[in-house]
């Protein structure tokens, strides 16, 4: 009888080459995806040391992060800014000259590469999957051991299929019983990092569980191990079941035929077992969850829609306080302020966090009959041309342009502002993306992060605002 | 990869806690297709005001941190995104070496395979390292790899440990992708027998056609 593994330690024992000694392995690389920022250099080490890529069968490159959002059908030559065109350009060489399949611009597969992943069915579960991304966490939404590396591992991948690696400790969050009305995905992962720190979860594979976990659809499950990685997680996971399966089924690269069933019955094996241990529990009750929204410039800097912004002169610690201090200021939010209420510039509405089709539906349920505010604009991105496609298949397009929205063409966008969708200093940003950071969206901008469904009630309202004080 | 060795050194005092790979280097810095030229943008908003002037209050704008090559931060350090963009832009500063009580995992991972060093200490000893890098006429370090120590100005050694594989690499600036290919029989057989158990991880042999609904 062996002893009780984790669905982690599973993914991690049936990829191990070798053990290097140290408690430092070769682990093996299912799937290795590419975008234009964090590659170029690594196709530069290969062709200075003359290497090949390994397995380009395994490999996938798509523009995302620099693309403009709006007049796609031009391709390349309708980037405008010259950095972002020369990036995308070297994707396109790097990938022809290396053998690597590319999903061009103009597909209509482009997309925020943690969502066509998925999408496409390349993303399987008890897979390895990894990509120069730190949400590349997403993936392990279905079961999958997924986690971001830096251009140096890339390379490493690249050359060899496989990467060094040691294993992680593993942290169980079980979020036990049921979420109240109008909290989602987005809620609890807040809420988790809201308690543990975006430290909380350095060194861990968190592998998210229990009750509300469970009754969650695939596209809550992605934005909540999406955002681990804001909890300080290598990789967030969750274990495959029907509802897994129900999602992958028929999609492009999905198993078909007899391949499928031999598929599923060796994913049922992949939940961790009974008694499986991990190096630290933590238990959340989902009904003391409530709609969240950030008041600072870290991910951690997060409190419920009816709550306020801290008063620094109550933090003792002096450190402590002038880093609430500084946040404060730079958010331009008086210490102690409710944060219902506060106006809004901007909405952005994307990201790999939430711009999947069910993110979309629940920001449109609120928007549909309503107007933005004067003075607001606001943004759609789709995270994908298939979500895109979707959307307009719904009439979700219609919804939103009459609600005063800009529906817009995939990529990350607002995101971290690399293409033309920037935040201007000093604006206000109510954004479903996942970083709050100082000038994340744009040098002086200034980020409040929240589900869809909240993110569509600041637009309408021209406020930070409870979404259940909209309900119909 | 150059080698870290042992290296004496003005450090530069950072003391905030989560320092985030944003911070370290904005977004717009990204656009990149080269390694080198970051060092000018690193801690861009907080080097520089709205109109590109240093801010002259920030350690490393000021003398004798301009030239700092060790830095002394507090928790969390380097957490945010994957991008490597993050440690070039220090190396590329001239930053080799990071002392604080902890780091954001894949920034930690990124630093080694830059040839850069980074240290985690307990707070109160890099609060002491802190103190020292305050003041001009203690902020001068000697980091020493080999040994695991670090010495202060007063003489006093604080030992650090590292990760032996890790510090071996580094002290001999090896190159990894080197090192795993001679493991290339072993990959080769795993590859055979993944394939056999998962035959369906399938193989990207289409391509995706520019238009319209192929794939
Ligand atoms: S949407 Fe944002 S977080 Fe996601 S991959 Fe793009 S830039 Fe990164």
């Amino acid at each position: 009888m062996n002893a009780p593994r984790t669905l982690y330690e599973k993914v991690w024992d049936s990829h191990q080459v070798v053990d290097l000694g140290n408690g430092e392995c070769l682990l093996h690389v299912d799937r290795h995806l590419l975008y234009e920022v964090t590659s170029p250099q690594a196709f530069d080490g290969l062709r200075e040391a003359g290497r090949r890529v390994r397995r380009p069968e395994l490999t996938l490159a798509v523009a995302d992060h620099n693309v403009p959002t709006e007049d796609r059908a031009g391709g390349l030559a309708a980037i405008t800014d010259p950095d972002s065109r020369l990036q995308v350009a070297t994707l396109e060489r790097n990938c022809a000259e290396f053998g690597i399949p590319y999903v061009p611009l103009t597909s209509r597969h482009q997309g925020i590469v943690h969502i066509i992943g998925p999408e496409l069915g390349l993303t399987l579960p008890g897979t390895v999957i990894v990509c120069g991304d730190s949400h590349t966490s997403t993936h392990g939404a279905f079961g999958a051991l997924a986690f971001g590396i830096g251009t140096s591992e890339a390379e490493h991948v690249l050359a060899t299929q496989t990467l060094v690696q040691k294993p992680s400790r593993t942290m169980l969050v079980r979020i036990d019983g049921t979420l109240g009305v109008g909290v989602t995905a987005k809620d609890i992962v807040l809420h988790i990092i809201g308690a543990i720190g975006t430290g909380g979860a350095t060194g861990h594979v968190i592998e998210y569980a229990g009750g509300a976990i469970r009754a969650l659809d695939m596209a809550g499950r992605m934005t909540i191990c999406n955002m681990a990685i804001e909890a300080g997680a290598r990789a967030g996971m969750i274990a495959p079941d029907d509802t897994t399966f129900a999602w992958l089924a028929g999609l492009p690269f999905a198993p078909e035929g007899t391949a499928w069933d031999d598929a599923v019955a060796q994913w049922r094996t992949l939940p961790s077992d009974l008694g499986a241990n991990y190096d630290r529990t933590v238990v959340i009750d989902a009904a003391t969850i409530e709609p969240m929204v950030t008041w600072g410039t870290s991910p951690e800097a997060v409190t419920t829609i009816g709550g306020h912004a801290p008063d620094p002169a109550r933090e003792a610690e002096p450190r402590q306080r002038a880093q609430v201090e500084r946040m404060l200021a730079y958010m331009d939010i008086a210490p102690g302020a409710a944060l219902a209420g506060l106006p809004i510039d901007i909405v952005f509405i994307g990201s790999c966090t939430n711009a999947r089709i069910e993110d979309l539906r629940a920001a449109a349920d609120v928007a549909r009959d309503r107007h933005i505010a004067p003075g607001v604009r606001a943004l759609v991105v789709p995270g994908s041309g298939q979500v895109k496609a979707q959307g307009e298949a719904e009439g979700l397009d219609q919804v939103f342009r009459a609600a005063g929205f800009e529906w817009r063409d995939a990529g990350c966008s607002m995101c971290l502002g690399l293409n033309p969708d920037r935040l201007q200093p000093g604006q206000r940003c109510a954004s479903t993306s996942n970083r709050n950071f100082e000038g994340r969206q744009g040098p002086g901008g200034r980020t409040h992060l929240m589900s869809p469904a909240m993110a569509a009630a600041a637009a309408v309202t021209g406020r930070l605002t409870d979404v259940r004080t909209l309900a119909r | 990869m150059t080698p870290f060795t042992r290296l004496t050194a003005i450090a530069a005092p950072l003391p905030v806690a989560n320092v985030d790979t944003d911070m370290l280097l904005p977004a717009r810095f990204l656009k990149t297709v080269s390694r080198k030229g970051l060092g000018t943008a690193l801690f861009h908003a907080q080097r520089f005001d709205m109109d590109g002037a240093e801010r002259p209050d920030f350690p490393l704008n000021r003398l004798p941190w301009r030239g700092a090559e060790i830095l002394v931060a507090l928790d969390n350090f380097g957490c945010g995104s994957s991008r490597e963009h993050a440690p070039w832009a220090l190396e590329d500063f001239g930053i080799r070496c990071i002392i604080a009580p902890s780091f954001a995992d894949i920034f930690y991972g990124n630093c080694f395979k830059n040839g850069m060093l980074p240290i985690v200490l307990d707070a109160a000893k890099v609060e002491r390292l802190m103190a020292d890098a305050e003041q001009p006429n203690t902020a001068t370090m000697t980091v020493d790899l080999q040994r695991q120590t670090i010495v202060r100005a007063n003489g006093e050694v604080i030992d650090f440990s590292t990760d032996p594989q890790r510090r071996q690499r580094l002290l001999d600036g090896v190159d990894e992708i080197a090192q795993s290919l001679t493991f290339e029989k072993t990959i080769a057989a795993h590859e055979r027998s993944w394939r056999t158990a998962a035959p369906w991880v399938r193989e990207l042999t289409v391509g995706f056609a520019a238009t319209g609904t192929g794939c």
